[in-house]
């Protein structure tokens, strides 16, 4: 009975997408230490709908998946039948470079998106740490970089969605022009939603020029209150920053502050000195001007442990580093901190040794911290045991957690899609 | 044959509503010359910026702060009546039209800027500060706000959230959804929520996304977090005349793919120079058969040099004349003509129609051939004004209302305008938004369920469909029941399945 019925279940995903595409879960496929039953591999928009149309008959649960680089963000999962595997679904569909705009499948790699770009001198501009990042997994995550401080987050960059349906319906938002406002912008509501609303299988972006000249101005200091000040001198210049980052290896110790700009050759290293100039004789330690970007740059301070993002209003940075490194310190935990502090946003890292009670008292600290300067903490990642003691969302104010499950009721009615992932217990 | 889930929608149609209740509850809530009902005082508020839409509203009214928006809304919802939102009314696709059987609720009495904060690069303000005052409260301080529809001297910021306002430095900065960071939002039901934050990435759905541009059918903006940008260190203007609008298309392409990011460029073809010539004597390059305005901004040795390459371009693209402007009054002359350039037409045309459609920049000159067929084909004059670095085309289609089936001609060749535009991949809209006057254009871009999706997000803040309805879809979808939770047991446990996870 229980394997006819399974038996059924994964005839009616081959009758789909054919034999070849669908394969028994294995232990590498486990999302959040939840275990999928099936793995149902898609090319194209056209086989995601087929699979879904399949899933829906039978009520599978399903989480769509790229190269399964952020798999383990979020909450777990409360349960999954299929994980719909998107990472075959790649390619470059279409790169207008005369206007600007890449149409490229979900499961293409970032990677492959620069690569075609930069053939044209140009790029999208968003920055991804994970190297093995897809264009569907970014949308889903929202994740950004330090590009975004003047190019904007995935959601002011994407103009156009596909969007395959629980129900296996294919549908669209938006389009391949920049400029429209016909119909609702649902492109914003899917970035970040973590597969949750549906399964993102094609994306259209605008693309920006890439400039010739890249420069980092770079000053190192003691205190959180001096940081917060070159943070602040380096926003309020005229320069122009692409980019405003910060790097703390330890709960303690040096901060650096280090600010992007581009322009012209020759140009932009004359303006990197001025602004070096202008940043040190108001923090009054001297600025250096590097021609490559530090090391750290754009890249997470965590991997295997507990990976936060701290947001809060962009004026109190210094604050909220210096409510982390109080916190951190009182319970002897090695904090490191690194974010794009011009927009208010630190990535903290907890190590992974430090015990469960106590990372789940210092997340909590460092929400209330944040909540001080309208912010929030979310843990974007943790050790299994951590997740069991520690809601990674944090909380949600009740009148728009009541607006968001009246959304996710709308567009997954039977709550089958990554349900229990997001917010708020959202399922 | 309807189904029974309609019941909200014909039951609001068909059931005497008890309009003079919810008045006299207005009356209670708000002062009483916030409460209009005088029969010529609505007719005031009968049209937005589109007249050709009219509707006379039940009854007006005028809140002074957030709660008695709130107080009004709840209202609504608890009597069951439509209302409409509207700020300073001058939104081009009817998206303010009244309802004759509902409310209109004017947010012109919320106009105060409630914080500029520079340290946070933000301001707050109420939905009825204009536009261009936003800029003023903040430009002490070397700040702005961006976007910056030619209506920015009278235009709401609570109508430009509404309808995603660009501008013609958008194609730079972006549009109103890239400057908002939240919302103080009354829903359609009447409670109030606070969208986004004054942090980046608030946790959950981007709500806040979402309610950007959806032309006022999610609820009332009662507060707006607007970014503030630094002001620029150098701009530089120039305005270049071309023999036609082909040389001048060209230079746009060279500009673009050189991989300048001007702030603005802007085109005018020959009608619609002579239009503004007519009417604000902008002295735009005589003879020409295009112009394009081009401003620059940024740090000032770059724009000093991209600046010269720009002029360089023109010329080698036909440009007779090129202009530069030397100082801020120069600069607002060389704007002037192309701010003016929708009203100028009322000098050469008894009427005309103000169309808004997006094509890929790339394929400007084979659109503009098109068009020029149309025109030519019909009869119908078309004068050409766009924004040409993001291929944003806002034609003007001529007419005497007067002439027996002008009208009808007129929109002929402004629907098939659209029409070229989506055969190209572009949209129905840039900026004007679709309101009332494209909601039949709408099944041209989308298909049925894509806008059974994006209505999702309507059911979800508006189940009744009382907020702006008619606007934005072609067909309201029936939201139902709210979905719970799938009901008895998952039917893989049910099968026994399951026990082996």
């Amino acid at each position: 009975m229980t394997t006819s019925t399974g038996d059924a279940v994964r005839g009616a995903l081959t009758g789909a997408i054919g034999s070849e595409r669908v394969r028994d879960a294995e232990e590498g496929d486990t999302v959040g230490g939840v275990r999928p039953r099936w793995v149902a591999s898609v090319a194209t928009t056209e086989q995601a709908a087929s699979a879904m149309s399949a899933a829906a008959e039978h009520g599978l649960r399903v989480v769509p998946r790229g190269s399964g680089s952020k798999i383990d963000w979020g909450a777990p999962p409360e349960a999954v039948d299929l994980v719909l595997d998107l990472s075959q679904a790649g390619g470059v569909l279409e790169h207008a470079a005369g206007d600007l705009v890449l149409h490229a499948r979900a499961g293409t790699p970032l990677d492959e998106v620069r690569r075609v770009a930069a053939d044209a001198g140009q790029q999208l501009s968003i920055d991804q740490p994970l190297p093995t990042a897809t264009v569907g997994g970014v949308i889903a995550t929202g994740t950004t970089g330090p590009g975004r401080h003047l190019y904007g987050a995935v959601r002011d960059l994407l103009i156009g969605i596909t969007v395959v349906r629980p129900d296996g319906v294919v549908t669209i938002s938006g389009g391949k022009v920049v400029k429209n406002v016909a119909g609702y912008d649902l492109g914003k509501l899917y970035t970040g939603s973590h597969g949750t609303l549906g399964v993102i299988t094609e994306a259209i972006f605008r693309l920006h020029p890439v400039a010739e000249q890249h420069r980092w101005i770079s000053v190192t200091l003691d205190e959180p209150a001096a940081a917060g000040e070159a943070v602040r001198v380096v926003r309020s210049s005229q320069a122009m920053p692409t980019a405003v980052e910060l790097e703390r290896a330890g709960t303690t110790g040096p901060i650096t502050v280090c600010a992007q700009i581009e322009g012209r050759p020759g140009a932009t290293h004359q303006r990197a000195l001025e602004l070096s100039e202008v940043l040190g004789s108001a923090v009054g330690v001297t600025g250096e001007v590097l021609d490559t970007a530090p090391e750290w740059w754009g890249e997470y301070p965590f991997d295997g442990d507990t990976g936060l993002r701290l947001g809060v209003e962009p004026s109190a940075v210094a604050a909220l580093l210096t409510g982390a490194q109080q916190a951190a310190q009182r319970r002897g935990v090695t904090l490191r901190t690194r974010g794009s502090v011009g927009l208010g946003l630190v990535h903290a890292a907890i190590p992974e040794e430090v015990p469960p009670a106590t990372v789940a008292e210092l997340v909590g600290e460092l929400r209330a911290a944040a909540a001080e300067h309208h912010g929030y903490g979310v843990v974007l990642r943790a050790p299994r045991a951590v997740l069991a003691s520690v809601d990674p969302w944090g909380p949600i104010p009740a009148g728009v957690l009541t607006l968001m499950r009246r959304t996710k009721d709308q567009f997954d009615p039977e709550h089958r899609l990554s349900p229990g992932r997001f917010v708020g217990g959202i399922r | 044959m309807q189904p029974a889930s309609t019941a909200n929608q014909t039951e609001a149609e068909t059931a005497p509503t008890d309009l003079e209740g919810l008045i006299g509850r207005f009356r209670e809530a708000l002062a009483p010359e916030s409460v209009i009902t005088d029969p010529q005082r609505l007719r005031t508020y009968e049209c937005d910026g589109l007249a050709s839409y009219r509707v006379v509203p039940a009854v007006v009214v005028l809140p002074e702060n957030a709660d008695q928006v709130g107080e009004i809304v709840a209202a609504c919802a608890e009597y069951g009546i439509a209302f409409v939102a509207r700020g300073s009314g001058t939104g081009l696709s009817a998206g303010a039209l009244p309802r004759s059987d509902g409310v209109l609720i004017v947010t012109s009495r919320m106009r105060r800027i409630l914080e500029v904060d520079v340290a946070n690069e933000r301001a707050v303000v109420e939905p009825g500060v204009i536009n261009l005052d936003v800029t003023k409260a903040a430009a002490p301080h070397g700040y702005y706000f961006a976007p910056d529809p030619s209506s920015q001297q009278v235009c709401s910021v609570g109508g430009n959230v509404a309808e995603n306002s660009g501008g013609a430095h958008c194609l730079k900065y972006g549009f109103t959804s890239n400057h908002v960071l939240a919302l103080e939002v009354v829903t359609p039901d009447g409670d109030t929520v606070e969208l986004g934050g004054r942090a980046r990435d608030v946790p959950g759905y981007d709500l806040m996304g979402a309610f950007v541009g959806s032309e006022g059918t999610l609820g009332v903006v009662t507060k707006i977090v607007v970014r503030l940008l630094r002001a620029p260190e150098s701009v530089q203007t120039l305005l270049a005349g071309f023999p036609s609008t082909d040389e001048a298309g060209g230079a746009v392409s060279k500009i673009i793919a050189e991989g300048i990011t001007p702030a603005a460029i802007e085109m005018m073809d020959a009608l619609s120079i002579e239009a503004a010539e007519q009417a604000v004597r902008c002295g735009y390059p005589e003879g020409a058969g295009a112009v394009l305005v081009v401003e620059l901004d940024g740090p000032a040795p770059e724009v000093e040099h991209t600046f010269a390459e720009v002029q360089r371009h023109c010329r080698d693209h036909g440009a007779f004349e090129v202009r530069v402007a030397a100082d801020d009054a120069e600069r607002a002359m060389i704007w002037k003509g192309r701010k003016s350039a929708f009203a100028a037409v009322g000098r050469i045309s008894p009427d005309y129609i103000v169309q808004d459609g997006v094509i890929p920049r790339t394929a400007l000159p084979e659109v503009l051939t098109r068009i020029s067929a149309l025109s030519a084909e019909s009869g119908v004059r078309v004068a050409n004004v766009f924004h040409a670095g993001d291929g944003n085309l806002h034609p003007l289609v001529l007419f005497d209302g007067s002439e027996p089936g002008a009208v009808e001609r007129a929109e002929e060749v402004s629907g098939s305008i659209l029409d070229v535009c989506l055969a190209h991949g572009g949209s129905i809209t840039g900026e004007h938004g679709v309101g009332a006057d494209k909601v039949k254009y709408m099944g041209r871009m989308f298909t049925e369920q894509d806008l059974d999706t994006m209505q999702r997000v309507r059911c979800a803040f508006d189940p009744d469909n009382r907020c702006n309805p008619g606007k934005v879809f072609p067909t309201p979808r029936l939201c139902g029941e709210a979905p719970g939770q799938r009901r008895g047991v998952h039917p893989l446990t049910e099968a026994g399945l399951a026990d082996q996870f």
